[in-house]
């Protein structure tokens, strides 16, 4: 046995043989079917290897004898906590094919739809985060007002999970009468919670110890490994679709005011009570993943309060959906929209005879940011690596095709 | 810098090897030889004023029409698209690059057709890559590890072609 150690620092210098774990394909932590195999040596981990694809459930080759329209409610079960985004994505790329111009109702009705689903979906990054991390009661915290945005949500177009209300031309239907204020309600409520989350979560000397200088992530890697969204962001790169887009997707937020929330010179964006940035952290580990989500949802309760307001005033229709046999020009199009867990890219291929459309691809952020997780887990310990993963937020039906 | 001017530059600085250039397009793209890709991308990455440092997607467009009649008309070729989507983070534009491959390389069906791997341009290329092998089949000449990355590992076939049939049987589970 060796000597204690006297630095006060635990030396890592148990040799075991090099053993190889297979974590998943349903660990809790891996969010759907993920399977992790792991070479490890005693608790460190050195190498990581995700295998994806138990899911398969062929959505391009059934997109590709679909008309646009009907394919919506396909991309809705791809990232299925963030249906409504991704029915934008896909709306409006084939909108961008078929050069339709929006009704300025229909604009700010898809800003409010889609904001209230980044943060029910942010809700649920945070939530089932604390519990990779061991901690239960945020989860349920996080739940319960999810719970209440899906309300809102089955008011809108009559299912909590599975949408396909943002379409082709606008939206299936109009927001219902009422349904407004007490959207209103509902963000007066739900603001003053979320420090609530920041007292059980960011500033928790257990979850900052388990997050903080964890996985690092540099700017260079990001960009290079394809990162996005608050992963990209979490490491400082300043990159937002919302704002930094196509000009068809950022034309949705042309008049809002908001700001992209990224690191600035060691603070973020400071509009609000919310904590600091302790000593630990380091730019683009863990902790720095979850805080831009966090803020994400301040942000999103702003853009939404903003989005209230215009699409009451708005006159005009709110967007009138395509028929299912309209003729799609020859020609290509792709887009990229700012979906909660990032870039989330739809490319579409006419050949000019008919409704269905030759190819459709679906570019997903997930699959990107997992390709970098081998990285991040290299000479990490095993109990970190579902803290990597779950910092990355990825939901597995978006890697699939 | 706008599509159109990346065209220009990229002519001027390539010359013949685009093999075709298309500015009117919904989103401007170049077409390049198999044999030029390498060089071009990393130029498109490395060039200032250009900064393509972000590689969205790599996709694989089947020209392919597995009902056409023998002799009858379609309005293309039978052939493969692999179409590169990038984007420049500090300039906020996109670009498009796209390469030509023969649905079977000689003519010979079940021979993959070949392009060279960006992998080493693009890290995030390496996954993109092994997914367009695995659904299109299209062999990545110098990709470090293509693998089948969605469907299994003895998996027989490439799902995304358009002729692609799917197996009557794979280990005892009946298909179709």
């Amino acid at each position: 046995m060796a000597t204690a150690p006297t630095s006060g620092i635990v030396e890592i210098d148990v040799r075991t043989d090099e053993m190889l774990v297979n974590m998943g394909p349903q660990h809790p932590s891996t969010h759907g079917v993920l399977r992790l195999v792991l070479r490890t040596d005693g608790e460190v981990v050195s190498e990581a290897t995700p295998h994806i694809g138990y899911l398969h459930r062929c959505a391009e080759k059934i997109g590709e004898n679909l008309t646009p329209r009907q394919w919506i409610p396909y991309t809705d079960r791809m990232d299925y906590l963030a249906g409504m985004n991704m029915n934008l994505g896909w709306a409006l790329t084939v909108e961008k094919l078929l050069n339709y111009d929006l009704p300025e109702k229909a604009r700010h009705l898809r800003v409010i739809i889609a904001e209230l689903n980044r943060i029910a979906s942010h809700l649920v990054g945070m939530g089932t985060y604390g519990l990779d991390l061991g901690t239960f009661s945020p989860f349920l915290y996080a739940f319960r007002e999810r719970e209440k945005i899906l309300d809102l949500l089955e008011d809108a177009c009559g299912a909590r999970l599975t949408y396909s209300y943002i379409t082709v031309g606008g939206a299936t239907a109009d927001l219902p009468p009422g349904w407004v204020q007490k959207l209103s309600g509902f963000l007066d409520q739900f603001e003053p919670v979320i420090l609530d989350y920041h007292a059980l979560l960011t500033t928790n000397a257990i979850f900052i110890k388990r997050t903080a200088g964890i996985g690092l992530l540099t700017p260079e890697m990001a960009i290079d490994y394809g990162c996005s969204g608050p992963v990209l962001r979490g490491s400082g790169v300043d990159y937002d679709l919302r704002r930094d887009g196509d000009p068809r997707y950022t034309s949705l937020y042309a008049d809002y005011a908001f700001e992209v929330i990224v690191e600035k010179n060691g603070s973020y964006p400071r509009d609000h009570d919310y904590p600091p940035v302790p000593s630990e952290a380091i730019l683009g580990d863990c902790w720095h993943r979850f805080y831009v989500r966090m803020l994400e949802v301040i942000q999103a309760i702003a853009l939404i309060r903003q989005g209230i307001e215009k699409y009451s005033q708005a006159t005009g229709d709110w967007g009138t959906p395509i028929k299912l046999s309209t003729k799609l020009p020859k020609g290509e199009a792709y887009l990229e929209t700012e979906c909660p867990r990032g870039q989330m890219g739809f490319y579409i291929v006419s050949d000019g005879t008919g409704p269905i459309p030759l190819r459709a691809r679906a570019r997903s952020s997930c699959f990107s940011n997992l390709s970098v997780a081998p990285q991040l887990c290299r000479g990490c310990l095993i109990a970190d690596v579902p803290a990597i993963v779950g910092s990355l937020d990825i939901v597995m039906g978006e890697i699939d095709r | 810098m706008s599509g159109k001017q990346t065209i220009e530059r990229l002519q001027k600085r390539f010359g013949d090897q685009l093999t075709h250039v298309e500015p009117a397009a919904i989103d401007p793209w170049v077409e390049v030889s198999p044999s030029s890709l390498v060089e071009v991308c990393r130029y498109l990455r490395d060039a200032e004023e250009l900064r393509l440092n972000y590689c969205n997607s790599i996709s694989v467009v089947d020209y392919c029409d597995p009902n056409a009649k023998p002799g009858g008309k379609s309005a293309w070729e039978p052939h493969l698209e692999v179409v590169y989507h990038l984007s420049s983070i500090q300039y906020k534009t996109t670009f498009v690059v796209k390469v030509m491959l023969p649905r079977w390389k000689d003519d010979v069906q079940g021979m993959l057709p070949e392009v060279p791997s960006v992998s080493g341009v693009w890290s995030t290329a390496d996954w993109h890559e092994r997914e367009a092998y695995d659904l299109s089949g299209v062999w990545f000449t110098g990709h470090p590890n293509l693998e089948r990355i969605l469907c299994p590992e003895d998996w027989v076939g490439h799902p995304l072609r358009k002729d692609y049939e799917m197996p009557l049987e794979y280990h005892g589970i009946r298909g179709r």
